[in-house]
């Protein structure tokens, strides 16, 4: 197992900046091993427009006008397409409302789970004491419980609190379902610094405040994003708990707002509901695609390390 | 709090990487630990302990609940239809994790072989589709399976000439409703499979491959012999998630079912909880039985995690 930790652990650091790699193809020199490299770049190609598809559909069928999107035949580029359906969407008010519950939910839960884990990845990697295993132990243990197992007993709890439809009910269990993979992750990310570094600065006169927030701190930086983006896509994607949480249709999310207007226009206008579904969809696939790299490497960092 | 407890002086050695703190270090797990308590940990046990007692309407208007034993388990377990969802449930997980597990180890083998240009546009269009909000995803495909206008059937039809397919429903038979339930779970997951594994496989020394190499190993030998048993510990982690996230498949089932399937034919667990919101206790024990599969179906592994993994 040494030789398998030891080797998961550059993967926090030098993957996100070391997508290149000579390919085995170079290491194996023969000529016909680059016309087999180029067929399977094609395959490559290929694969990915298939898997880019469904998204691509998405943003099309939003620009197209409804007399196109019922023609016998689909319409597969957005040439001569309209800006109505997207303009219907953002007219109408209950979009907006969607959108205030969602961001509220999300600013609590990105605060509450990065400070609280934060303090948890702390004290789990850079401290020993009694508990600490099992700590951990129960951290693991709890992400293989089925939340969808608990939803109606959370029901339950939050309604015999009167947060049944409220912001701070859905965050909150929101905060404690994100909280275990939080911790884990950043786990990985603290144990990658070593205290080495905060020592030397206190050899410098540095307290031990001093060197833990002027340097492992913005070492730790890139591990607190990559932690927020993964409990802001959470928050801002999650279903099944705000189905359950928020059943007052004044207090959707987006997703749910998104599966109303789905029902409402089912079979009788896809184009405003693509619309609907890229307005949520395409400021979370941007911000994602910046990040994900940490994402993984915390991940795998995380679960492979001791 | 993290300032003060970390001002506690370091009675440990100099050099040893793990400070010797005193009882403020527990202050660190306070926060944390209190919620989740509240709102894991009380949910879970209240949960556990309903299930044993009759909790029905007559309980939601503040009657005393009666302890009933393993009534709600027996009365579940000696219906057909719950083995029969739970069968379902079990089948569509091992499906639906072999075939993402598959297909993810072969993208990342595919990554790892092609060139720079060939690898980034597989590596965005993957994240394009392993970005995108869960129901944003269920809303497409909704729309690409929709029986009169959507893309899939005019492809089916028009292009490859299967006439039958011109206004077929997808979702009407239990089948073919895993079959789109499949396909859009296995494309949002092998994105995630792919990537920790390609991860993992950057990982294999070019020094060893080198070496099998000249000792005369063939690609093939070197691919199971070398890269394979150096990649299991990420193999076993991302497994171990897909069985996991399969087998409580909830949010996919739903949104298809609201789509027009019939509920009976194609609940799965998650679903049929759901589906006993008002039966408090009958969803206890029933979330309780979900449980007990999946450490069935995981326990092995998380037993083999711990073991190899120091903590």
């Amino acid at each position: 197992m040494s030789t398998l930790a030891t080797g998961a652990q550059p993967l926090m650091t030098d993957s996100a900046d070391q997508p290149v790699r000579p390919t085995k193809a170079r290491h194996t020199g023969p000529a016909r091993d680059r016309g087999a490299g180029r067929a399977w770049g094609v395959l490559a190609v290929v694969i990915a427009v298939v898997w880019v598809f469904p998204i691509y559909w998405m943003i099309n069928s939003a620009f197209l006008p409804l007399n196109k999107l019922q023609a016998p035949d689909p319409t597969f580029l957005p040439f001569g397409g309209t800006l109505s359906n997207f303009r219907r969407v953002l007219q109408d008010d209950t979009f907006w409302a969607a959108m205030r519950i969602s961001l509220s939910v999300v600013v609590i839960v990105l605060v509450a789970a990065l400070l609280f884990a934060f303090l948890a990845a702390l004290a789990v990697s850079r401290f020993r004491f009694r508990g600490r295993k099992a700590f951990i132990l129960t951290i693991l243990v709890v992400q293989m419980i089925p939340a969808e197992g608990l939803f109606i007993s959370q029901f339950q709890m939050l309604d015999g609190w009167h947060l049944v439809n409220k912001v701070a009910g859905l965050a909150l269990v929101y905060v404690a379902a994100i909280l275990p993979f939080t911790i884990w992750m950043l786990r990985g990310f603290v144990a990658g610094v070593p205290i080495e570094l905060e020592e030397a600065g206190m050899v410098d006169g540095l307290s031990r405040t001093g060197a833990f927030f002027r340097i492992t701190f913005p070492l730790l930086a890139p591990g607190l994003v990559a932690a927020g983006v993964y409990g802001f896509l959470q928050a801002w994607n999650e279903y099944t708990l705000a189905l359950v949480v928020m059943t007052d249709p004044s207090q959707r999310t987006l997703p749910l707002w998104l599966q109303g207007l789905v029902e409402a226009n089912r079979a009788t206008d896809w184009g405003v509901v693509m619309a609907g579904a890229a307005l949520i969809a395409i400021p979370v696939i941007v911000f994602f695609l910046f990040v994900q790299n940490k994402m993984t490497s915390g991940l795998v960092a995380g679960a492979v390390k001791g | 709090m993290a300032v003060t407890t970390l001002d506690v002086p370091d009675t440990g050695t100099p050099t040893s990487p793990r400070r010797r703190p005193k009882v403020g270090v527990y202050g660190l797990l306070v926060p944390a630990s209190i919620l989740m308590a509240v709102a894991l940990g009380y949910p879970l046990v209240k949960q556990f302990v309903t299930s044993f007692q009759e909790y029905g309407l007559r309980q939601q208007f503040g009657q005393p609940a009666e302890w009933v034993g393993l009534k709600n388990y027996t009365d579940l377990l000696s219906d057909p239809y719950v083995w029969t969802v739970i069968g379902r449930s079990i089948a569509f997980c091992l499906v639906n994790a072999a075939v993402t597990m598959v297909v993810g180890i072969a993208f990342a083998v595919l990554m790892a072989r092609v060139g720079a240009a060939a690898r980034m546009t597989l590596q965005v269009s993957l994240l394009l589709a392993w970005g995108t909000p869960v129901l944003a995803s269920m809303t497409v495909w909704q729309w690409l399976f929709d029986s009169q206008y959507g893309a899939i059937n005019w492809v089916l039809s028009n292009v490859l000439g299967v006439d039958s397919m011109a206004h077929h429903s997808w979702i009407i038979e239990p089948l073919s409703f895993y079959f789109v339930a499949t396909v859009i779970v296995v494309w949002m997951s092998v994105p995630f499979v792919a990537f920790s594994v390609y991860a993992g496989l950057l990982q294999v020394p070019e020094e060893t491959m080198e070496a099998a190499q000249l000792d005369g190993a063939s690609a093939r030998q070197r691919f199971w012999n070398i890269t394979m048993p150096m990649v299991r510990p990420v193999l076993s982690v991302v497994l171990l998630l897909q069985v996991i996230w399969d087998l409580k498949v909830f949010t996919q089932i739903y949104v298809l079912q609201r789509a027009g399937a019939p509920t009976r034919d194609t609940n799965l667990l998650g679903t049929l909880i759901y589906s006993y919101a008002k039966e408090f206790s009958k969803a206890g024990a029933l979330a309780t039985i979900m449980l007990v599969i999946t450490l069935a179906l995981t326990g092995f592994y998380i037993r083999q995690m711990l073991k190899e993994d120091e903590l």
